[in-house]
């Protein structure tokens, strides 16, 4: 492809996604089904813009990668452990349960057992890509049936690796593998090792020295590099990329710099799942549609009831709310992108012949797109008749959601945080300075890499649901800023802060905020009592003078914010220190004068 | 008591602006050089009311007389005494199960007020002795089974002149010379 080519292409896809998604989206359809619509629109059955689906897809895997990377990236070790049962029990019974009923149906309808084992095999997988993306775009992640959907499709994605080993056993062609299964097996595990030793030490000295350089385009960088490098080498050992990646992500879900990484990936991830979803459309061959569309449409609707059976049979066996049991069904009723990938290795080692593989690629994706339409029915008939009999939301177990962010953990932050944390309250701390995390983490503070003034950080520290907002921070145009898109974004969250100087909070008045403290300004004033102390004046009435400068102090600051002219400014100030002197002297005279009135 | 038979005596002093006062600087002048006298000025030990509990408990342990001197301050002592008592004499300490270390010890009030003896009469202002008065200092005594010794008031305390006020130095100074443990009877 000549390079005119590849910008001619991705000015096709663009558009196509620029028009179709908002389209579909307004209309409530979801944005999977206007990546679809975009891609048969311009596939080959389309408008024909766009020639090689074939590669497109691979390309566009690289979504589903990122994906699994940024799901990891929430899912800490210790929850995924939890998840066991269901991953092997949910997941397990729901690819051996499907796979039995497809391989039946194959041997009824007269196919050979290898063709109607794999064919079953293939599609008793589901469509990670669609289904995640459905779940996080409708945050449903966090439910019940949510979980399930991820436990399934977690098995389904380990199920890969045995089955594309399995392959070249049932084809007529044996597929030149150099190693042997016991080889493969320990390269696999060793693969594994070095990953989870090397994100375990190398990746934070790694990610400290690159945040050190300040550049966020190489943080970037380096974060793409992580998850591809890793997913390759995950795939060399034969297996899945999407697998590699997930590990990756877990391994990384208890560093400071998740949150971070996640921002970062996010829009590659959405812009290439959503080029995966154009090239699923584009491989609707509608040639072949056209040609037999009721066995084509009998055969999908064939598909999908089974899946569903098999699915809603699990629901009840694993008490999935009876409200959530057909989101669950019909998450996971579609053929999905492995399905793409085992027939065409079986194809390739002969087990599939390929006309077969064909009318199968246009089954799954003709039941990919029945997903999002099924998601409506769902949406809109079935989950709002369960509104008054559900339970209050789940908690969510994927998201820390402390009750306090502290944004900012230097010196300033962090006595608040200890004071805080020695209360027994939970705080999520971000810092944008590696060296600084690097020291803080060694007194056993958790730090998060981040930039507070950005509104995606902000939401993956919580700051949708925290209660509180501590902007400790020394920068106070960085301070302006984060109150600025708190302000727009979290209007519920209550934002204490950290002054510079007088100038800096009449800038935070301004904007309404009236809880802060100057910084130095309450320990010049302790300083200032200590003079006192030593210049004879007694340890109470040193504490109450300052008391009193302090309470005067703080009136002069409001007066000082609301009067605009500096030369105003400047006499409201003369006279506010004549006032305080005359008050605090004023005890002085009385004695001088010998008046004491009783008390003495 | 100490080795040398002296007995150990815990002063008191609550004084929120010592710097105002003539008659309780005076007062105390008079008596902080006294053998076996300790003073803590509450005040000046903990000016933000933080006071450390179980330095002033440890001081009470060794004590024989605790004595508490202050200006009259509507009819009681200034706020930082009640914080004291109700942070140091606390249950399992001063009261209740456990709580005898404070018992057989003595209590002297040492009160300067700005009022005439005779308006602290039935007919006088305030309509009450001062006794009466002074109920929750003996009830505090009885409470924590102190025996209540008969208090040191100067009333008038700012008309005094120097003579006057000089008698009232002396008069202290011996009450607290003359102290012996458990020698003086209750004093009503």
């Amino acid at each position: 492809m000549t390079e005119y080519g590849l910008l001619q292409n991705a000015i096709v896809y663009l558009s196509a996604s620029v028009i179709a998604v908002p389209i579909m989206k307004r209309l409530g359809l979801g944005s999977v089904l206007g990546y679809l619509a975009a891609g048969t629109a311009i596939g080959p059955w389309g408008f024909g813009f766009v020639k090689n689906v074939e590669d497109i897809r691979h390309f566009a895997e690289f979504g589903v990668v990122l994906l699994l990377f940024i799901i990891g990236l929430e899912l800490k070790p210790k929850t995924l452990w939890t998840m066991r049962r269901s991953i092997i029990g949910t997941g397990g019974s729901q690819l051996l349960f499907t796979s039995i009923l497809l391989l039946l149906i194959g041997l009824a309808l007269g196919y050979s057992f290898n063709t109607s084992l794999v064919v079953a095999m293939g599609l008793s997988l589901s469509s990670t890509a669609i289904a995640l993306q459905s779940l996080k775009e409708r945050n449903l992640l966090a439910t019940h049936a949510g979980n399930s959907t991820f436990s399934v499709l977690l098995f389904q994605d380990i199920a890969v690796i045995p089955i594309l080993a399995l392959l070249p056993a049932l084809g007529v062609v044996v597929a030149d593998s150099g190693d042997s299964a016991w080889l493969g097996l320990l390269k696999a595990v060793g693969v594994i090792a070095a990953i989870v030793v090397g994100g375990h030490y190398l990746t934070r000295p790694i990610f400290r020295y690159i945040a050190n350089t300040g550049m966020r385009e190489i943080f970037t960088a380096f974060s793409l590099l992580l998850v591809f490098g890793i997913s390759l080498l995950v795939n060399a050992v034969g297996m899945s990329m999407a697998l590699g990646a997930f590990l990756a992500g877990v391994l990384l879900a208890e560093s400071e710099y998740r949150h971070e990484l996640e921002v970062e990936i996010e829009p590659f991830k959405g812009l290439l799942m959503g080029l995966f979803f154009i090239s699923v459309g584009m491989s609707i061959d509608f040639g072949l549609l056209l040609k037999d569309p009721l066995i084509i449409l009998a055969l999908v609707v064939l598909l999908v009831l089974v899946k569903g059976a098999v699915l809603w049979l699990l629901a009840k066996a694993a008490k999935i709310p009876k409200s959530q049991s057909s989101l669950f069904v019909f998450l996971l009723s579609q053929g999905g992108e492995f399905a793409f990938v085992i027939f065409s290795v079986a194809s390739g080692s002969g087990v599939l012949q390929q006309a077969t593989v064909d009318y199968l690629v246009v089954i799954v994706a003709l039941s990919m797109l029945s997903t999002p339409f099924l998601l409506l029915l769902y949406q809109h008939v079935i989950a709002p008749r369960f509104i008054n009999l559900d339970q209050p939301p789940e908690p969510d177990a994927i998201e820390e959601d402390n009750p306090v962010i502290i944004a900012g953990f230097g010196r300033f932050g962090r006595t608040v945080g200890r004071l805080l944390h020695a209360n027994g309250i939970a705080t999520t701390i971000l810092d944008h300075d590696p060296d600084q995390i690097e020291t803080i983490r060694r007194f056993g503070y958790k730090v998060y890499y981040g930039d507070a003034s950005r509104y995606e950080i902000l939401h993956a520290a919580g700051a949708d649901k925290a209660k509180l907002l501590i902007i400790t921070i020394d920068d106070a145009d960085a301070v302006l800023d984060i109150i600025d898109q708190v302000q727009k974004h979290f209007p519920n969250l209550t934002i204490i802060t950290r002054a510079r100087n007088n100038g800096h909070v009449y800038e935070i008045l301004q904007r309404g905020v009236s809880l802060f403290r100057r910084e130095l300004y309450e320990s010049a004033l302790q300083l200032g009592e200590e003079a006192l102390k030593q210049l004879g004046f007694g340890a109470y009435r040193s504490k109450t003078a300052t008391q009193v400068f302090h309470a005067y102090d703080k009136k002069l600051l409001r007066e000082l914010h609301k009067t605009e002219a500096p030369e105003d400014r400047r006499l409201l100030s003369l006279q506010a220190r004549e006032d305080i002197e005359q008050i605090l002297t004023a005890d002085a005279e009385e004695i001088a004068k010998d008046n004491r009135q009783g008390w003495d | 008591m100490s080795e040398t038979g002296t007995p150990h005596i815990q002063l008191l002093f609550v004084h929120p602006f010592p710097h105002r006062s003539k008659v309780n600087r005076v007062l105390l002048d008079g008596v902080c050089d006294l053998p076996g006298v300790h003073v803590c000025d509450l005040y000046e030990q903990y000016p933000d009311f933080y006071i450390d509990k179980d330095r002033e408990q440890q001081a009470l342990m060794e004590t024989n007389l605790l004595v508490v001197q202050h200006p009259f301050y509507w009819y009681s002592a200034p706020a930082m005494f009640k914080q004291w008592q109700d942070v140091v004499l606390e249950h399992g300490f001063a009261f209740g199960a456990g709580g005898d270390a404070m018992r057989g010890k003595d209590f002297l009030p040492v009160i300067t007020v700005g009022q005439s003896e005779e308006s602290y009469k039935p007919d006088g202002h305030n309509r009450h002795e001062m006794d009466e008065i002074l109920y929750p200092y003996q009830c505090m005594a009885n409470h924590c089974g102190m025996h209540y010794l008969e208090p040191i008031i100067i009333y008038s305390a700012h008309r005094q002149d120097e003579n006057e006020l000089a008698r009232c130095v002396d008069h202290y100074r011996k009450r607290l010379i003359n102290y012996r443990p458990g020698q003086e009877t209750n004093h009503d």
